[in-house]
């Protein structure tokens, strides 16, 4: 079952996005570049319209995403408790509460400049981190901003960010995990989903 | 004066954080976290204390002063800051950073008057994020329980006793109250705060519950500083080593092997112990 629903999100993958072979690196910087573009003419999205954000964030971004893995590492060892069908709604749920983080961070976007750090791909390597430094005019030192990323047979994906040695992946752990303990875990779809419409009620005031 | 401290400190530190182990082998809950009842309600204090007080005076300081200035103030105080950073550096055997840090306040107390321009950032001097607790985390010692303290906020029990020798040894603290420390003291805070303003939004929107956000964001943040941005992979990691080989073969797949349940103490003893090297 769970190799079915493997093969059916990577197939879902790979219709939207073209297997070419760009580098990690090529990838995040071009992505990255391609969106901060964006936001820099954007007027709404610098005044705080989430929903522009998000709908940018959907785009340009999430094809770059393995949000399965992402879901995977966020519920360790729970993962596997899950029936395949309350898998897929668990990533659906994780899949629109990191897009929302996301796209709330672009909305506080200013003037930041991005700078890449070297980096260089050994032979045959699969699993690697892409390092960056977000620098603030003014606000003190810089914040760094790294990538996790995996090869696919659809390209490069990025399973995991880390701000400030915090992997936003992972900081769900503790709350998961204590959560299946105690409502198990259709307690985390729940705690999800709750979570998920008041975002949706919050952005719609703005 | 203060070279006769160390040992001592590092004994009570581990003291302390031995102890904040064995609470952890007491209750049933996470065991980094033994007294969550505790620090949930102080957490909930300090929330209440920031969003009536600190976050508001905060926001109208962002709003009167314009972004040169709190970026002087900020680096004036980061200037004031690097001479302990060196002084910790130094501690944890990092002669070379221990210099640039040293360096750094020679070139901004003069060139950067007063430390408002940060002109040895501009030089290629990099500036570090040291502190007693991260020098503590250094030599051994393992992180202990978490503790959320009134006021100052998240904390552990190993960088609580940090936190007291950086309170003694803050060059502030030096000041006489007569001279304006405790506007300075007040100053500082404010600043540190307005800047952390654009990170409140971000996690309200990702907290699924604030509390435990913060607290593993803390948790995660400070081993990271221990080890200089090149943490170990967590041995947690391996809970799914078939999906993800590469990382996990890192030495994380080998607790697993012995049939300690991932959460339980033995682990996270093992985990702080890892966190040293």
């Amino acid at each position: 079952m769970k190799f079915l629903f493997a093969l059916f999100s990577g197939l879902l993958i790979s219709t939207t996005v073209l297997a070419q072979e760009v580098a990690p690196d090529v990838l995040v910087k071009t992505v990255t570049d391609e969106v901060l573009e964006i936001v820099r003419k954007d007027k709404d999205i610098q005044s705080g319209n989430t929903k522009k954000a998000i709908d940018l964030v959907e785009g340009k971004v999430l094809p770059n995403f393995n949000f399965t893995r992402m879901t995977q590492l966020a519920m360790a060892r729970d993962w596997r408790k899950a029936t395949p069908a309350q898998q897929k709604i668990l990533t659906d749920e994780f899949h629109t509460l990191l897009v929302r983080t996301y796209a709330k961070a672009l909305t506080e976007y200013k003037n930041q400049t991005v700078h890449y750090k070297p980096f260089t791909l050994k032979a045959g390597e699969t699993d690697v981190r892409v390092r960056t430094e977000i620098r603030q005019a003014g606000a003190g030192k810089d914040i760094e901003l790294d990538y996790w990323l995996e090869k696919s047979a659809t390209g490069w994906k990025v399973y995991d960010i880390e701000v400030g040695g915090i992997s936003i992946v992972t900081n769900y752990r503790e709350t998961f995990a204590s959560e299946v303990r105690n409502n198990g875990i259709d307690g985390v779809i729940k705690l999800l989903q709750t979570k998920n419409k008041s975002g949706e009620t919050a952005s719609v005031k703005k | 004066m203060k070279t006769m401290l160390p040992p001592r400190i590092k004994s009570l530190a581990l003291a302390v954080a031995a102890a904040g182990l064995l609470a952890g082998c007491a209750t049933s809950g996470n065991p980094k976290d033994p007294i969550e009842g505790f620090n949930r309600a102080m957490f909930a204090f300090n929330e209440g204390l920031d969003s009536a007080i600190v976050r508001p005076v905060a926001v109208g300081y962002e709003a009167v002063l314009p972004s040169p200035v709190r970026t002087g103030v900020t680096n004036f105080f980061g200037n004031i800051a690097d001479l302990l950073i060196g002084v910790n550096n130094l501690l944890q055997g990092k002669a070379p950073e221990a210099l640039s840090d040293l360096g750094r306040v020679v070139i901004n107390s003069t060139i950067g008057i007063l430390g408002t321009f940060d002109v040895a950032s501009d030089m290629g001097l990099e500036k570090h994020n040291e502190d007693f607790g991260q020098t503590f985390g250094r030599w051994g010692v393992g992180s202990g329980a978490f503790v959320v303290i009134p006021v100052f906020g998240p904390s552990t029990a190993r960088d609580t006793v940090g936190l007291v020798l950086d309170i003694a040894a803050d060059p502030l603290t030096q000041v006489r109250a007569s001279d304006g420390r405790d506007v300075l003291r007040v100053l500082r805070a404010v600043n540190a705060r307005a800047n952390l303003l654009p990170a409140d939004k971000v996690v309200e929107e990702a907290a699924l519950d604030k509390y435990s956000y913060v607290r593993d964001a803390f948790l995660q943040r400070r081993r990271n500083l221990v080890h200089d941005g090149n943490p170990p992979r967590e041995p947690e990691a391996d809970a799914e080593q078939v999906e993800r080989p590469a990382r996990a073969e890192a030495g994380a797949a080998e607790p697993r092997a012995d049939g300690v349940a991932p959460d339980s103490p033995v682990l996270v003893a093992r985990t702080e112990t890892a966190e040293a090297k």
